[in-house]
């Protein structure tokens, strides 16, 4: 094995690890705090495709904001409030069906895996996605680039809206 | 990614080489913490006419190693009614997210430990690692002050990183790159070329000059804010909240804790000197200039900084929270934001 499938299977198994413990764990602040590994694993995997703009992104948007935010959600609410949330258990026919179609589900994708002719690029990667993400952004989709701007000023106004609505 | 890197040189096999590389900073990070450590003690001491420890050692220059030894022997304490999982992983998580900026620092032309071209842009990104352990330790203690003290930290990390990103961004304007090495040869050729003073170019650059002194001095107080340290430790405030999101902890996870936080202080000082005063490069021009000496200059720029945050722990009171919010928000921000949007323009038109 060479280094790339040792770190490509590390990560791997860092994100399968940390997902199923987001999903299975009673304790919600397990599964806020494992998500972190997931993201990091999955920023990993950006890494070793090549794409480093991409992975940084990932970890800057989803460890940085979107999972601090998780986190102050429920930190706020479980010790504070005084009320405990935790993921309440199913039930054993919901078990069975749910695991059923898992199985289904991850058998197609199996087997799709392994019946399709995968198409290999002759292109070798970028040294740097970084300028040509810059000059993409700004020319052919400049439109779309200047909504989503414009979608999270929107943003910033509700939400400033809302807090100062109390007075 | 592509690497300069004088160990690839030396090493003819890559993953001993790679593990080599990862090691250097840390040999590096530990040295330093102790100077720092030992630093903190003597200036403190000298900025309120004491001797400071003098048992130890010649003029006790030997207390930081007494220090790390006595951390060690320590009790490793660890709450009854902590989330013990989550208690132990915090300060692990704390110190990776210190040590992984270390990643991009470019030493030395010869020594990079990875030369990405979005070099900047990591360590805004692997900053926000540690504020995940900050409320992780904070909250697995089960304590009043180590919760209040991590929100105060995580709000105050959030707010102060605004501003610092716009400095740096400014930097990242008149560089047209956010690579570190980039960076730093676009300063080379004496004092005046660092972007303190506009980078190269010719006297069209006084226009800007103001602008860059204004966003050296915005992110040396963001970066204050960012590492916790006077006058923005309210997480901490000794007065209010014991030891704010730290204390439960004791011993080893202790020392993680304050090891993290010096490695967080020379990574602030460490980009202030690159972005802002010339990384490697030798205020003379070509005098004192190569390999050798860039590890010098580099180092020094950067030790410097971490004196000044020592000095202005040591100098300045605590601020009261709405007056870090004040300044975070209506005095830095607008300030950063009128800075950016000229440099922008002036580069624009150059």
């Amino acid at each position: 094995m060479d280094i790339f499938s040792i770190v490509f299977y590390l990560f791997a198994v860092i994100i399968v690890v940390s997902a199923a413990i987001v999903v299975m764990s009673k304790n919600i602040m397990f599964s806020a705090f494992s998500l972190l590994f997931t993201f990091f694993g999955v920023a990993g995997i950006y890494v070793l495709l090549n794409a480093d703009f991409i992975a940084v992104t990932q970890i800057m948007i989803y460890i940085g904001g979107i999972l601090i935010l998780i986190i102050f959600g429920v930190m706020l609410t479980t010790r504070i409030t005084g009320v405990e949330i935790k993921s309440g258990t199913t039930g054993k026919i919901q078990i069975a069906f749910a695991g059923l179609i898992s199985l289904i589900i991850a058998i197609t994708m199996i087997f799709l895996f392994s019946n399709t002719k995968w198409f290999t690029s002759e292109l070798q990667p970028h040294q740097s996605t970084i300028e040509n993400i810059g000059k993409e952004l700004l020319t052919n989709y400049l439109l779309a680039f200047e909504a989503a701007s414009v979608l999270l000023l929107i943003a910033i106004i509700g939400a400033a809206f809302i807090a100062r609505r109390k007075s | 990614m592509e690497t300069i890197n004088f160990v690839y040189n030396l090493i003819p096999d890559q993953f001993i080489a790679i593990i080599v590389i990862c090691t250097i900073p840390l040999i590096f990070l530990i040295v330093y913490a102790l100077l720092a450590i030992l630093g903190e003690l003597k200036i403190s001491a000298w900025i309120q006419e004491r001797l400071g420890p003098m048992r130890t050692g010649p003029w006790g220059i030997l207390q930081p190693i007494a220090e790390v030894v006595k951390l060690i022997q320590k009790e490793d304490l660890t709450p009854d009614t902590a989330n013990k999982p989550l208690f132990n992983l915090a300060p692990f998580i704390i110190f990776m997210g210190a040590y992984a900026s270390f990643a991009v620092i470019p030493f030395s032309r010869y020594f990079i430990p990875s030369d990405i071209n979005i070099g900047l842009f990591y360590i805004f990104a692997v900053g926000s690692i540690a504020v995940i352990g900050i409320v992780m330790g904070g909250w697995a203690s089960n304590n009043k002050y180590s919760l209040l003290g991590a929100m105060r930290s995580v709000a105050q990390i959030i707010s102060y990183e605004i501003p610092g990103a716009m400095a740096i961004l400014s930097v990242a304007v008149l560089a047209s790159s956010l690579n570190l090495e980039k960076i730093n040869i676009a300063q080379e050729g004496g004092i005046w070329n660092w972007f303190v003073f506009g980078g190269q170019g010719s006297w069209d650059k006084l226009w800007v000059v103001p602008f860059t002194l204004i966003l050296s001095l915005i992110y040396l107080i963001s970066s204050l804010a960012e590492t916790n340290r006077t006058p923005f430790d309210i997480p901490e405030g000794e007065s209010e909240l014991v030891a704010g999101y730290h204390t439960e902890y004791s011993g080893m996870k202790f020392a993680m804790f304050f090891f993290a936080e010096y490695a967080n202080m020379f990574v602030v000082a460490a980009v202030l000197t690159i972005t802002f005063f010339g990384g490697w490069n030798s205020p003379f021009g070509n005098f004192m200039q190569g390999p050798g000496w860039d590890v010098f200059w580099f180092v020094g720029k950067s030790f410097f900084f971490v004196i000044v945050q020592i000095w202005l722990r040591w100098t300045l009171p605590r601020l009261r929270v709405d007056q870090l919010m004040y300044v975070g928000w209506k005095v830095l921000l607008p300030f950063s934001f009128i800075c950016f949007l000229f440099i922008s323009l002036f580069r624009m038109i150059n």
